[in-house]
């Protein structure tokens, strides 16, 4: 699949069924062209392979990474950086070619790591400035931007404590400040809110899905945390064990067209589950005693009731739900 | 525009050229260091041989007939020689955190996820430690000379030592250079600013005791490119057109100083990295 002809976009799904086998879903959206597009991307550690045969496109917008912990997101991101040389494949970030541009396509990006990133013995208003610098801003106009970013990320009122007092919030917050001070075109973030507490993360949550939504960055957020991904993103890229097993806006993915029903039954309900699953219903049993069963518009809770008659199961709770993120999560790496 | 206007706004301002963001390290890293009194108090301490040799040259212009002050090569090579200590100090006290405190605090995925690359990065850390290695080498050197043709009052001095300049400049370089990117590697091996001091103060004079321990059992000074400050002393020797004070060929020496550098260069590639791949 070449870059330049992607007006497309792919929804990678993998029915239970048939685990692997995948389910296209092409809808089309000839106006956005990837800002950042993988081609059979393959990284490894030495020989432990951290990502196989990658073919991924982000569109403009938010997109979230998704996927459990050790699945390749923060790989994702350090080889589209230039920090990991892929085995093969080729990568391109707004349009440049990673091995080629690097330098160029840092210029446009800001990154916001996983791990506390800073430089020692400074305030935050300095290390700011010094990193939009480093960006290439005029010495006043990074120290101006430095300013404003950090209010903006709500470090207004500690911008001259040393970064190295900071909490884990407010290094967390830093970290967006020095990813945006040189007004990058795209921002990977990479688990913004880890170690954030509720309002906190309530709070960069807000400050991202702003970013997105009404200041127009494009951004990457990889995160493990579906709730994350859905507040701030509309498209999604899941991976699993270095693979991409789904991709694609969050409503399609979720399948608006169909119900949802959390269900819970008097007897044997893992046997119920693999009948529901092999009559074709997507099912999720969840970690309490309910399932959630997926169900065509037009069938409705009255297939559910003919399935548990015919199998002699007491249905004892039955109740509407939406499709969630976690939905598409479970079916993509094959949770049950 | 208001600083505290809260709102994210776009910037459509100057965007300077790759290839500076060297500078930046580099000015940052000089700026931060001379915040501290107690380096600029070091900085004084290590001019003092220079007022010294002002001293003596304003002397030897003032009263031609005190041979024993006048001014000569062996002169410049034993005030370079002098300031040795305070390279040693300034090079353990700047240099030994340059990369170190960056490693410690993961400051190295900040810096190259910017427009700079990793020869930029070193680039800019070598030029903080050069700095400040010149400015107690070749800049109080070089003012020596300039001292002793504005009391003399002629270029004669300048006339009949010619190769004076020269040999300053390269000796002062070679002794930066080999100091600073030692020094860089070692930075680059460990997260603690303290046990990088230790590994260079241990490199420098256990490599000068192995060859001190040679030299009392066999009597010969041909491996004193096993010494760095031997290495050091034997090239500064030929350089000013001095019998050199070791039987080592210079051909050896400068191979060692090669040597150091080039496995220096190759320790800072390998480990200059945004990943840090544990395999």
């Amino acid at each position: 699949m070449g870059f330049e002809t992607t007006g497309r976009l792919e929804a990678v799904t993998r029915t239970k069924r048939n685990p692997f086998s995948y389910l296209l879903i092409k809808m089309a959206d000839p106006v956005s062209s990837p800002v950042v597009a993988l081609e059979s991307v393959s990284v490894a550690y030495g020989k432990n392979a951290a990502l196989r045969d990658v073919t991924a496109a982000f569109e403009g917008g938010a997109t979230g990474l998704l996927g459990p912990n050790g699945a390749g997101k923060s790989t994702l991101l350090k080889s589209l950086l230039g920090f990991l040389v892929p085995t093969s494949g080729r990568m391109t970030v707004l349009g440049l070619d990673v091995v080629h541009s690097a330098l160029e396509i840092r210029s446009r990006i800001g990154y916001m790591p996983e791990t506390d990133g800073h430089i020692p013995g400074m305030n935050a208003v300095s290390f700011v400035a010094y990193c939009g610098q480093l960006a290439g801003l005029p010495a006043s106009d990074a120290m101006q931007r430095a300013h404003e970013v950090l209010y903006y990320v709500g470090l207004g009122e500690a911008r001259y404590r040393n970064v190295e007092t900071y909490s884990t919030g407010m290094k967390q917050r830093i970290k967006l400040a020095q990813a945006l001070v040189h007004d990058p075109d795209l921002l990977f973030l990479d688990e913004p809110t880890n170690g954030m507490d509720p309002k906190g993360r309530d709070e960069m949550l807000d400050l991202i899905r702003d970013l997105a939504h009404e200041k127009q960055i494009n951004l990457i957020l990889s995160s493990h945390l579906l709730p994350d991904v859905e507040f701030t993103c509309d498209r999604v890229v899941v991976l699993d064990k270095g693979a991409v097993v789904a991709q694609g806006p969050i409503d399609a993915l979720k399948g608006s067209r169909r119900q949802v029903f959390e269900l819970r039954v008097k007897g044997d309900r893992h046997a119920f589950a693999a009948t529901l699953v092999a009559a074709g219903f997507e099912c999720h049993e969840t970690d309490e005693d309910v399932m959630r069963v997926f169900v065509e518009a037009k069938e409705g809770a009255r297939a559910l009731f003919a399935m548990a008659d015919r199998e002699k199961v007491q249905v004892r709770h039955l109740r509407p739900s939406v499709p969630t993120l976690e939905d598409v999560f479970a079916k993509a790496i094959g949770e049950r | 525009m208001p600083i505290h206007d809260q709102t994210y706004r776009r910037y459509a301002g100057r965007r300077e050229q790759g290839g500076r963001a060297w500078m930046v390290v580099a000015v940052n890293g000089i700026r931060t260091i001379i915040k501290k009194r107690l380096f600029l108090g070091l900085l004084l301490l290590a001019w003092i041989p220079f007022v010294v040799g002002a001293v003596m040259v304003y002397l030897n212009a003032s009263f031609p007939q005190f041979t024993l002050l006048s001014m000569t090569g062996q002169r410049f090579r034993d005030f370079l020689g002098t300031q040795d200590f305070f390279v040693f100090v300034i090079t353990v006290w700047v240099g030994a955190g340059l990369i170190a405190n960056d490693k410690r605090a993961n400051a190295l995925q900040v810096y190259l996820s910017k427009p700079l690359t990793r020869t930029e990065y070193i680039m800019g850390k070598l030029v903080i430690l050069a700095a400040f290695l010149l400015l107690v080498t070749w800049v109080p050197a070089v003012l020596l000379l300039v001292l002793q043709v504005a009391f003399s009052g002629s270029f004669s001095f300048l006339r009949q030592n010619l190769y004076l300049f020269p040999a300053v400049t390269v000796f002062s370089f070679l002794q930066v250079l080999l100091a600073a990117f030692t020094m860089l590697a070692l930075s680059s091996l460990s997260k603690s600013s303290r046990y990088v001091a230790v590994l260079y103060a241990g490199a420098y004079w256990f490599s000068h005791a192995v060859f001190g321990v040679i030299y009392a059992i066999t009597g010969s000074t041909k491996l004193s490119w096993l010494s760095l400050p031997g290495t050091l002393n034997q090239i500064g020797d030929l350089i000013f057109r001095l019998p050199p004070r070791y039987s080592t060929h210079a051909v050896v020496s400068l191979l060692a100083v090669a040597v150091v550098i080039g496995v220096s260069i190759w320790v800072l590639e390998r480990r200059v990295r945004g990943v840090e791949v544990v395999s």
